[in-house]
């Protein structure tokens, strides 16, 4: 996997893991076209995309997209579900996650990804071996993040 | 589901603010990042977010870099500051800090210090090296977190030369007893590896323990680096193909722990790791193949279809399939895998399966042409995806006979698409394709691609155009309908056209423009002045123009325009163009000279190029005499500058004296050096050079071009011309009634003129994919006049038919019955030898001249009005056939007869001559409107061995037929007892959803002769044979007698009716072998006598001779 964005559907962009060197200058085009990209198409449509020499694997849960770029002989399917785990991830770690949990914490969600996804390659997919590691490290953690769950109202993500 | 989302974000501040639940006031007033966050979603402009977020970063700088800062604060601090750079503003001076926060942070704080560091820096920034010491003294940290963190740290990105530093302790942690830091480990060294090949050689054997582990995530991000290096060398690790293949079954078998297991499929990701490592080793690899053949069956069973996890392996499988060394039964299966991801309403698993279709065409192409509908639709997808890689596959594809279609598909894409990487490689495509199948298309291609494309595209195009194809007259054709085609496009709107088009314009104008007649040269060089005049024309195309002027001033009036041009650009400020002004200026002149230096039809004739610029060595002598000082070249001139510190003060040195143009025209420069010297013309230098090696190889292309241009334009007139006849069905009396047939018509979304409109356009892009076979694709290849005006005939009799008895149309079959009726009809229609339609090949007729078969009342009710309809073209046959298993698709197969109907379905079947089998197929067309049910059909016969091939019941004998579709099934028959006709006996029983079961009988009989094939044997093997043969039968048949020699006139006969083999003919005594699939001869001796054949057979099997003599006498009566 070539980098792993999250954006909302106003363009914003929640959360990004570059596993290619990359200037910034580049990265934050690409994020720019590709956010453009994909908001653009609508929602029948393929979660595949050829952009550039990459293949961009995409797919919207709720106000999210999560979108990866993958070379072109890689699986698409399979991409599609590495996203899919990831969310599956985040879902069980916040407790039914949305939008507000991954903006408030997202340093969590990146210690999320790369316990799941080292170097661009799915490193653990078993569910709870991820989240053990990550309980592990949570647990010297004080608990100073609030959860904004007590406060507000949940917004379930629908997959 | 947002708009919530988006509401409490606006409702956040006020309720953040409201301070009375405790909760709230605790992120208040300790969450800075929850403060900023806030903060934005307060603004409204963008302008305001920008100063909010520098205001941000200037408080963040300070705190950072304050010494009072405690390392807790300044995690927080590294957490905005990570925000703002992803809301993309820079916070580079809060590097150094996320480094020195993860070197001297306690455990929690190092986290998002290391973090920080991930997010900030890629492997190639300077301060990276600062964090290496952190590492080190992380990795041998006891504390189990922290080396976490280190190995996460690493595996994302560590500077290339300090690996050597760290290598030792992560190798290390491949034997540490906790599995994390072992997976950890070894995806480090997989980074490493990636990075730096050859400072992890040594440890290749460490991979190998890391592949044993006992924990299935270290050998799982062990594959990773497997994967790789098998990538770069599979001939090295063909020894693991077996441990990888058993490693593959105990997954698929279900024996990891369920933990591993993603929707209730086993470590779907391992899986398909396993797959793809499997197929780089069986490629090209029989050996290595036949082990995994196995276990890839397994794969595809055990995957059943019914979730995106399954399909992606089932993806995997597929092409693991198609790359390794074949086995016919997984190519089937894989096939069909295809077939149903093709099919797939979902949207994903359609692109897979195009995309599959496009890994697989080269190898099989013949599973294009079964899904030829499909792709046709997904051509006019209304996702430009899918579109995309349609015409991928439509590439793939592509041969002499389709090329201009497929081409034309490609070039509507260019119209629509705005992405300009989808343009550039689409158009090198289409030029990649017009070089292999030249045509006018170019100009289309020029005008769209524009300045986008490649420029040796251009380059290779003139080429083309010079050296010409074989013959001289149509070289000239060409070039003067290229003259012809551009000097009218100069004349409409020039000002469009992109640059390299218009220097493409100009080049054939300056070279080719004297072979047309009636065209001035005076003509063509106030056309080429205006491109001069346009503003938007380079400097580089204004060069291109003038030395296409500089070929063509001849005549009174050429030379006062090219005056005029000389005198507007000798005082150009471009150099180049003030050259190219004075060798025109020069070269209208002096026409003798002219004709010297710039000789036409000069194209192909090797220039001579002194490189060593030798004739000018009197003139550099010379001018050294004359005090000149030493020519040095430019590095050596830069040193000289940098030594003399001080200022120059002396004037610089006139120029010499040297005549630019004079010299230059000489050795007849190109306008512009580096574009023309890539070979493409008599300009270039390099051909001569090159050889014959640069020619194209143009053997075997068919040529599209002709006087007027390729024919491509016109094909599809005439498609739309048959598609516009108005079907008698349509005619206006009727409509009312088709109308109303209409709603009834299974295909629910496309009308009947319309599938015929994609039918044609499938029978023009996948022309030329299979064999002779598939003849009703075939047969439309190439719509000779002839045969399209017979066809026009037809129509109109048979609309004027219909006007006269509107009655019979009552009776033409229901719509509903369609797809299968028309078939049925052909069939019919084709065994009746008056009817002979072209494509039907001779044997076919003869072998199926006495199929058994049960027609449908509506057949019989109304020969002539469904002749009148049915014949011109038959479409509806591709339907069935093109339902054929894959592996007999490519082969000629018999008509399709119809076995028998009910309401709700209908069997037909057709059979397919192998050389060591007969494959019978039977279709089931489902016609109800509901799904059949726990389908069964056995097939069973006395003479014949029924083997079962495939069909859509291979995995349970419960089947599903869905409304409107049609499932095959498939068996190899041979003969176990021969008789004159043998009978297969079948039975359907199904279940209509709240129906009872049905059953339907049906028999079908196939005549001997189908399962006869040639033996071919010398005379010598016939004689022995003959010896040891015991069943014999003799008789008198009629002999032919319309010629001089009736002996030779009636095997032949034999032998064309019956396949069988004339071994040698002696005088009046003829010898003939044949076999009956498999391996049972039988040997045939004819002698004439008295006027008749007294024929003798012999044969080890019981009753053949006498079927055989049988046939042979049908044969010759029918004659």
């Amino acid at each position: 996997m070539q980098f792993m964005l999250l954006f909302s559907r106003q363009g914003k962009l929640r959360l990004q893991k570059w596993y290619v060197p990359l200037s910034d200058k580049e990265r934050k085009k690409i994020s720019r076209d590709l956010v453009q990209t994909i908001l653009a198409r609508k929602p029948k449509m393929c979660s595949f995309l050829e952009w550039r020499d990459l293949k961009i694997v995409y797919k919207r849960y709720a106000s999210l997209y999560f979108c990866c770029a993958v070379e072109d002989q890689d699986n698409e399917l399979i991409t599609l579900e590495i996203i899919h785990r990831y969310v599956e991830l985040l879902d069980k770690y916040f407790g039914s996650v949305c939008e507000l949990d991954i903006i408030f914490n997202f340093e969590k969600a990146y210690f999320i990804l790369d316990e799941f996804l080292l170097g661009g390659e799915a490193q653990e997919t078993s569910k709870k071996n991820v989240l053990k590691a990550i309980e592990q490290a949570d647990l010297l953690q004080e608990k100073t993040i609030f959860h904004l769950q007590s406060v507000l109202e949940k917004n379930v993500i629908c997959p | 589901m947002s708009d919530v989302v988006e509401k409490t974000l606006t409702a956040l501040p006020s309720l953040l603010s409201l301070d009375s639940q405790p909760g709230s006031a605790k992120l208040s007033s300790t969450s800075k990042l929850g403060n900023l966050i806030r903060g934005i979603t307060e603004l409204t402009s963008k302008h305001e977010e920008e100063k909010l977020i520098q205001r941000e970063l200037t408080s963040i700088k300070d705190q950072v870099s304050s010494p009072n800062t405690s390392m807790r604060q300044m995690k927080e601090l590294m957490v905005r500051a990570i925000y703002c750079e992803m809301l993309g503003y820079e916070a580079s001076f809060s590097y150094i800090h996320a480094i020195k926060l993860a070197q001297q942070g306690s455990v929690l704080d190092k986290r998002v210090g290391y973090l920080a560091v991930s997010l900030f820096l890629n492997e190639s920034h300077e301060l990276l090296l600062l964090l290496v010491n952190t590492v080190l003294k992380d990795l041998q940290s006891t504390n189990l977190i922290e080396v976490c963190m280190a190995l996460t740290v690493v595996s994302q990105m560590f500077p290339k030369d300090m690996i050597p530093a760290i290598l030792p302790l992560v190798e290390d942690k491949l034997n540490h007893p906790k599995e994390i830091i072992r997976r950890k480990a070894v995806l480090a060294l997989y980074k490493f590896y990636l990075i730096a090949p050859n400072q992890v050689q040594h440890i290749h054997n460490k991979f190998r323990k890391a592949l044993c582990d006992k924990d299935p995530g270290v050998m799982t991000a062990s594959l990773h680096i497997y994967l790789q290096l098998i990538k770069e060398n599979s001939e090295g690790y063909k020894d693991l193909t077996a441990s990888f293949v058993t490693i593959l079954k105990q997954v698929v078998g279900g024996k990891l722990p369920m933990d591993f297991n993603y929707h209730s499929v086993p470590a779907p990701w391992l899986q398909i790791q396993l797959l793809r490592i499997l197929s780089l080793l069986g490629k090209n690899d029989q050996s290595t193949s036949e082990i995994m053949y196995e276990v890839l069956d397994e794969s595809l069973r055990r995957a059943e279809m019914n979730h995106n996890i399954t399909y992606a392996i089932l993806y995997e499988c597929v092409k693991c399939i198609y790359t390794i060394q074949p086995k016919s039964e997984l190519l089937e299966k894989a096939a069909k895998c295809i077939g149903n991801f093709v099919l797939s309403p979902k949207i994903n698993l359609k692109y897979l399966g195009l995309k599959a279709l496009t890994y697989v065409v080269q190898q099989d192409p013949k599973l294009a042409l079964q899904h030829q509908m499909t792709i046709i639709e997904c051509l006019d997808h209304p996702d430009l995806i899918i579109k995309r890689e349609t015409l991928e596959l439509l590439f793939r594809i592509t041969n002499g006979q389709n090329v201009t279609v497929i081409v034309e598909k490609m070039l509507d894409f260019l119209r629509i698409s705005k992405d300009d990487y989808t343009t550039i490689d689409l158009v090198g495509k289409v030029a990649e394709l017009a070089e292999k199948y030249p045509f006018e298309t170019m100009n289309t291609v020029f005008s769209l691609g524009g300045d986008m494309m490649q420029p040796d595209i251009p380059n290779s195009f003139l080429k083309l155009l010079s050296e010409g194809f074989d013959s001289d007259e149509e070289d000239r054709k060409l070039r003067l309908f290229a003259v012809d085609s551009y000097v009218s496009l100069l004349q409409s709107e020039p000002n469009k056209l992109p640059q390299r088009f218009l220097q493409v314009i100009s080049w054939v104008l300056g070279e080719y423009s004297h072979l047309s007649a009636e065209l001035e040269p005076a003509t063509v060089m106030t056309l080429l002045s205006k491109l001069l005049d346009l503003k938007h024309t380079s400097s580089e195309t204004k060069s291109w123009v003038l030395m296409a002027m500089t070929k063509l001033c001849e005549g009174g009036v050429a030379i006062s325009v090219a005056q005029d041009i000389y005198e507007t650009h000798s005082s150009s400020m471009d150099t180049v163009l003030r050259q190219r002004a004075q060798e025109l200026q020069h070269l209208s002149q002096d026409s003798e000279l002219r004709g010297r230096v710039l000789p036409r039809d000069a194209g192909l004739m090797p220039l001579e190029v002194d490189s060593s610029l030798s004739f000018l060595d009197g003139f550099v002598s010379e001018a050294l005499a004359a005090g000149a000082a030493p020519y040095k070249p430019p590095h050596q001139r830069q040193e000289e500058l940098a030594q003399a510190k001080a200022l120059s003060l002396e004037p610089y040195s006139l120029s010499l004296p040297i005549s630019m143009s004079s010299c230059s025209i000489a050795d007849r420069q190109s306008p512009t050096l580096m574009s023309m010297s890539s070979g493409l013309s008599g300009d270039s230098t390099d051909l001569s050079h090159k050889g014959g090696s640069t020619t194209l190889k143009l053997d075997g292309v068919k040529r599209v071009w002709g006087r007027e241009g390729y024919l491509a334009q016109r094909e599809p007139v005439e498609e739309t011309a048959q598609v516009e006849v108005p079907s008698p069905l349509r005619s206006p009396s009727q409509q009312a009634e088709a109308d109303s047939t209409q709603s009834q018509t299974p295909t629910p979304t496309v009308t009947p003129e319309l599938e015929q409109d994609k039918q044609q356009l499938a029978s023009s892009l996948f022309v030329g994919l299979g064999s002779q076979s598939s003849v009703c694709l075939m047969g439309k290849s190439d719509p000779t006049p002839q045969r399209f005006r017979r066809k026009a005939q037809g129509r109109a009799s048979s609309s004027g038919a219909s006007e006269k008895t509107p009655t019979s149309l009552g009776s033409t079959p229901s719509p509903v019955d369609n797809l299968l009726c028309n078939s049925l009809l052909d069939s019919n229609l084709v065994s009746e030898p008056t009817n002979q339609t072209p494509q039907a090949s001779q044997s076919l007729d003869t072998t199926n001249g006495n199929c058994h078969e049960e027609l449908t009342d509506v057949k019989e009710n109304n020969p002539s009005l469904i002749h009148n309809n049915e014949e011109p073209d038959k479409p509806k046959d591709l339907c069935l056939s093109s339902h054929l298993p894959t592996e007999l698709s490519g082969l000629s197969h018999s008509e399709i007869t119809p076995l028998c109907s009910n309401q709700s379905v209908n069997l037909s079947a057709c059979h397919v001559q192998k050389e060591d089998s007969l494959q019978l197929v039977i279709f089931i067309f489902n016609s109800s409107d509901s799904a059949l049910q726990q389908m069964q059909l056995q097939v069973d016969s006395g003479e014949l061995k029924v083997n079962y091939c495939l069909s859509l019941i291979t995995d349970s004998p419960v089947e599903e037929v869905r409304s409107h579709s049609v499932a095959v099934c498939h068996y190899s028959v041979t003969v176990k007892r021969p008789s004159v006709h043998v009978e297969v006996l079948g039975m359907l029983s199904y279940q209509l959803p709240g129906g009872t079961p049905q059953t339907i009988q049906f028999s079908h009989k196939l005549p001997l002769t189908t399962f006869i094939r040639p033996l071919t044997l010398s005379t010598e093997e016939y004689g022995s044979m003959w010896l040891a043969f015991s069943q014999d039968t003799k008789q008198n048949l009629t002999l032919i007698n319309d010629d001089q020699d009736p002996l030779t006139t009636t095997l032949n006969v034999l032998k064309k009716k019956l396949q069988l083999h004339v071994v040698e003919i002696i005088g009046v005594e003829g010898i003939v072998a044949c076999q009956l699939v498999q391996d049972q001869p039988c040997l045939m001796h004819c002698r004439v006598h008295a006027g008749t054949l007294a024929v003798w057979l012999r044969s080890p099997v019981p009753d053949l001779p006498d079927c055989l003599l049988y046939h042979c006498q049908r044969a010759l009566q029918e004659h």
